[in-house]
Order: C-alpha cells, then sequence, then structure tokens
C-alpha cells in the first residue's frame, strides 16, 4: 500500500480514533441517538479537523512548545466558532439538536491527539490526509452507532419510517433503551467486541487466568 | 438556599456529566485503571470545575452578552456572544495554568500527586462542558458556583466507581476481544443504568 493510501485508510479500521485511541467519545455517544445529526456532526468534526491539521502542521515550527497546548486551542477554537455559526446559518433545527456537542469539539480529543501527535511533526500535506483518514474513522463509528440506536430505539432512518411502532400502528415495539445514555455505551462496547473478533492483533492483553500459573507472575490475587 | 441543594443534587447525581452526559469521556476511561488516581484526577477536576464555571459565568456575563458593554460610548448594541467560545475554552487554559504553577509553588506534595493531571484537564470536556451549559441555561454567578461544584463531585465520583470496579476486573477471565477498553464500555453502560434511578428526583 503506497504511503498516501495508507495515511487515508489505516486510521478506518486498524488504528480507529474512537475504537483503538480512546479519541473523541464523549460526542460519539451524545449525538448518536439519530443518523442525521451523527452525519452533520462528522461533517463538523471533518471541516475542523483538516483546517486545524493543516494550520498546526502549516505553523509547527514558529509555535514555541511551552505554549503550544493554548496555540493550539486558540485555532481550534476559531474553526470551531466557524462551523458553528455556519450550523446556526444554514441548519438551524439539527444545530439545536447538537445541543453543546458542536462546541465540544473544541475539547474534541481527537482534535489536540492528531494535532499533538502527527501535526506538530509533519508537512501539511500528509497531516491533511491523516485528518481525513481519522475524521473518515471517527464518522465511521458514529454513524454505524447511531444507525442501530434509530433503528431499534425509534424504527427509523434518517426520520423514515423503517419499522412501524406500535404506537403508529404498526408491529414494533421500540427498544427505549437504545435512545437512553446507557445504551450508547453497550452498543459502542459491541462494536469493539465485533471488531476486535475479526482483528485480535487489536486485542489488549490483560490478566488471563493461565497466567497465575505461570513461573515469574508478579501480581497478586486480592 | 434550597433552590441551591436541589441544583447540586442534580448536577451530581441526575445529570452526572460522565454517565448522563458523556462529559470528559476520553480521561474518564484512560486514568480509571486504578482508584488511587482516579482519585487525584477527580480533585483536580472538581477543583477546576468549581473554579471556571462561575469565572467564565462573570466574564460572559460582564463582557459578552449583549449589552453588557454599554458603559463604552457606542457599545450598547455591541453583542459578542460569538467570541464565547474563545473566551471559554482561554479562560480554562489559563486558569489551569495559573493553578499549577499555584500548587507547585505552595503545595509541592500535592502537586506530586496530582500535577501530572493538570495539562490533561485543560482538555477535558467536562470542564468546557459545565462552562457551556451554564451559558445555555442561564445561570447568576452563585448558581454557576454551586452547578460547577456539583458537577465536578457527580464526576469524581463516578470516575472513583469505575476505577473501583476495573481494579476488580483485573483478575477475570474476560473473553479476549471484550479485554480493556471493550469491558470498559459495558461497565459503564451499566453503571450508567444505575444512575438513571436518580432520575426525576428534586428536591
Amino acid at each position: 500500500m503506497s504511503k498516501t493510501s495508507e495515511l487515508v485508510l489505516d486510521p478506518l479500521v486498524d488504528n480507529n480514533p474512537i475504537g483503538l485511541q480512546i479519541l473523541g467519545i464523549c460526542s460519539a455517544l451524545a449525538v448518536t441517538t439519530k443518523l442525521e445529526t451523527a452525519v452533520v456532526m462528522t461533517g463538523a468534526v471533518l471541516f475542523v479537523l483538516v483546517c486545524s491539521n493543516v494550520v498546526i502542521s502549516a505553523l509547527r515550527t514558529q509555535i514555541p512548545g511551552s505554549v503550544r497546548i493554548i496555540a493550539q486551542l486558540t485555532i481550534i477554537a476559531s474553526l470551531v466558532m466557524v462551523a458553528d455559526q455556519f450550523l446556526r446559518a444554514f441548519l438551524y433545527d439539527i444545530s439545536l439538536q447538537l445541543y453543546v456537542f458542536v462546541g465540544l469539539i473544541i475539547t474534541n480529543c481527537i482534535l489536540m491527539g492528531r494535532a499533538e501527535a502527527f501535526a506538530m511533526q509533519n508537512k501539511p500535506w500528509p497531516a491533511f490526509l491523516d485528518a481525513v483518514g481519522n475524521a473518515g474513522g471517527y464518522g465511521l463509528v458514529l454513524v454505524s452507532v447511531a444507525f442501530f440506536r434509530e433503528l431499534l430505539g425509534s424504527g427509523k432512518l434518517f426520520g423514515v419510517t423503517i419499522f412501524q411502532t406500535v404506537s403508529e400502528g404498526g408491529w414494533y415495539v421500540p427498544n427505549g433503551f437504545m435512545v437512553l445514555a446507557p445504551g450508547a455505551f453497550i452498543l459502542i462496547g459491541m462494536f469493539i467486541w465485533v471488531v476486535r473478533s475479526y482483528r485480535p492483533e487489536q486485542v489488549e492483553e490483560e490478566f488471563h487466568v493461565g497466567a497465575l500459573l505461570e513461573p515469574g507472575y508478579q501480581g497478586d490475587l486480592r | 438556599m434550597e433552590h441551591y441543594l436541589s441544583l447540586a443534587i442534580k448536577a451530581i447525581f441526575v445529570e452526572n456529566m460522565a454517565l448522563a452526559f458523556f462529559l470528559g469521556m476520553c480521561s474518564f476511561l484512560a486514568v480509571s485503571r486504578k482508584v488511587e488516581t482516579a482519585i487525584g484526577l477527580g480533585i483536580a477536576v472538581t477543583f477546576v470545575l468549581g473554579l471556571t464555571t462561575p469565572l467564565n459565568q462573570f466574564l460572559v456575563e460582564h463582557l459578552l452578552a449583549e449589552g453588557s458593554l454599554a458603559w463604552i460610548p457606542g457599545g450598547a448594541d455591541v453583542n459578542l456572544s460569538f467570541l464565547s467560545y474563545l473566551v471559554l475554552i482561554g479562560t480554562i487554559a489559563a486558569t489551569v495554568q495559573v493553578v499549577e504553577m499555584v500548587i507547585d509553588r505552595f503545595a509541592p506534595a500535592l502537586y506530586g500527586s496530582l500535577g501530572v493531571f493538570l495539562p490533561l484537564i485543560a482538555v477535558n470536556c467536562a470542564i468546557l462542558g459545565g462552562s457551556l451549559f451554564m451559558v445555555q441555561r442561564d445561570y447568576d454567578f452563585a448558581e454557576a458556583a454551586v452547578y460547577g461544584f456539583g458537577s465536578g463531585i457527580g464526576w469524581f465520583l463516578a470516575i472513583v466507581a469505575l476505577a473501583a470496579v476495573r481494579e476488580r476486573l483485573k483478575y477475570n477471565d474476560i473473553p479476549a476481544p471484550l479485554r480493556g477498553l471493550g469491558i470498559t464500555f459495558l461497565t459503564v453502560g451499566l453503571m450508567a443504568t444505575a444512575f438513571m434511578s436518580f432520575s426525576g428526583i428534586q428536591l
């Protein structure tokens, strides 16, 4: 695989920002009750992440190390302001549903994480590709979680009825748990489970019972 | 007084930052392997939330809100509220920096245990989330202080509880693909379900 496509494709599954790097989880959980909000949120993150990665990477030799966090935050906050004003002007209803979570893109760890880990060390073009890949990986998880939450929770996709619910005279009894906060946690846990079953190299090495019997085991049993 | 107590209960349990609004998730999951470190981070978050929320309330009310600059000639119809993100995050980053320096100077022992967490906090969404909710709900100064502090305590309780569960989980035989992050998500899901039993409580 060439370097270019690797930068974009790697974060989609192999090094997914949510599943593996533990970045950007807050919004992944909060905006996924409906597909529509998830798609808009992905768009906003894509825009901010691409711009911030390119700008920070272009300025990487100018930003002094000691104040880099504030400098990065200022760049990111300005971009989020643009995205927020844009949403309010053209997609007002959705911007109300996204609640404070557009503003929270500022502290979305994907942005700071990619700025610190990639943009500060690389030229603008690779930083651009890295941003597209990571926003894509983020969007992939967001959209698949939202797909199940909206379908199972209210029997709809993009607001279009797929399963007619009982309250509307149909047959489907909506699973209200999916729409609530805990449903999101459990769905993402399941998502990670599925991905890691197919990609055993992503499994985290934690305790397994056999380790107790191995010579030289250092832990204690409580 | 009752109003403030009710607000605090709401912030701690009913609208728990971590379990109901998913805020501060990244550090919530990453720093909850041990109870000791979880307590350290929890205290730091509570402290910074309790400090920055009222501070931001003050700034928003007296600098950014429409008409708040009326004391400057011609400032009566200036509305700077579109700048709020920049001001909120600037205040938070600056406060964290100042707090870090003050603790380092006056309480070196505390700095030793808390210091590593402070830079992490500037980008903890719970802190910014506290300020954004405060702006959205139009809290006054005292309400903002109670709300900030209360939601900090709620976050503290949640992370310590999760760390305690995870310390135990280490000794269980979990299916390999679920180990680590996967089982943590399921645990948090169950904890969030438990916390939902608080919903609707009012004093």
